[in-house]
């Protein structure tokens, strides 16, 4: 799994690249923790389009990466994710929490 | 129903088999001519059913994991995931959505996902002796081409 982010000006892009599951989640949660170190923007962007697969584990990513934009005010925004992910994440209600485009 | 096809795979609790095991799986199915879709629906619910053993089953010790998959004459792709780890107190409170003991880096949604990924699901397990999940999937009968 490839985590790359970067910063533009005042917004965040996350990418994740690769299979995501509960061993790559654990890599993942930690970028995110060393982020906190940092400020986050109020707008960040995650880019899910070279995401191969997701189970519930990107659940938890997903909803982890929300509430600390959230916790600072901000918003997520969630674009190119494929129809696998899209599935999963349909299942646990995530458009109902945070925006897809 | 005599399965025309099986595969049997026994791997240890190490959370890089998640990937090993819902691809091996994916491979085999492969055999019935599923859909891109049908084949992500198993991938997930085998990466599901497999995540479990290795963080709910073996929580601090590595142990084994066996992965049955047979096929049907009538298209019937069937898991079967097997441990003989702590087991499962109360089933039918594991199975609820959001429900979690795995704190914050599991959404509690595994055995929702696998529910809604397959077209059957069962879970048998025995505090102490191990749990044995088991899925069926149907594979569309697509016109020869």
């Amino acid at each position: 799994m490839d985590v790359k982010i970067e910063r533009k000006d005042s917004e965040l892009l996350v990418s994740l690249a690769g299979e995501l599951d509960q061993h790559a989640a654990r890599g993942v949660m930690l970028h995110f923790r060393e982020l906190e170190a940092q400020v986050i923007p109020e707008r960040c962007t995650l880019d899910l389009s070279a995401l191969r697969f997701t189970d519930s584990s990107g659940i938890a990513v997903l909803l982890g990466l929300h509430r600390r934009v959230s916790d600072i005010g901000g918003s997520l925004r969630v674009v190119g994710t494929p129809q696998q992910a899209m599935k999963v994440f349909d299942a646990a209600g995530l458009r109902r929490v945070m925006k897809f485009e | 129903m005599k399965a025309v096809n099986e595969m049997n795979l026994t791997f240890p609790s190490r959370s890089i088999n998640e990937g090993f095991a819902r691809s091996a799986a994916a491979a085999f199915a492969a055999q019935l001519d599923p859909t891109l879709d049908e084949l992500g629906d198993i991938k997930t619910a085998i990466s599901e059913a497999v995540t479990n053993c290795i963080v709910h089953a073996y929580p601090d010790v590595i142990g084994s994991i066996k992965l049955r998959c047979r096929i049907y004459p009538d298209g019937r792709f069937e898991a079967t995931i097997s441990d003989r780890g702590v087991g499962i107190p109360d089933v039918e409170k594991a199975r609820e959505p959001m429900f979690s003991t795995g704190g914050p880096e599991r959404s509690g949604m595994g055995f929702t996902i696998m529910e809604s990924f397959t077209d059957k699901l069962t879970v048998r397990s025995r505090p102490g002796r191990g749990t044995t999940v088991r899925f069926a999937k149907r594979i569309a009968v697509r016109a020869e081409r």
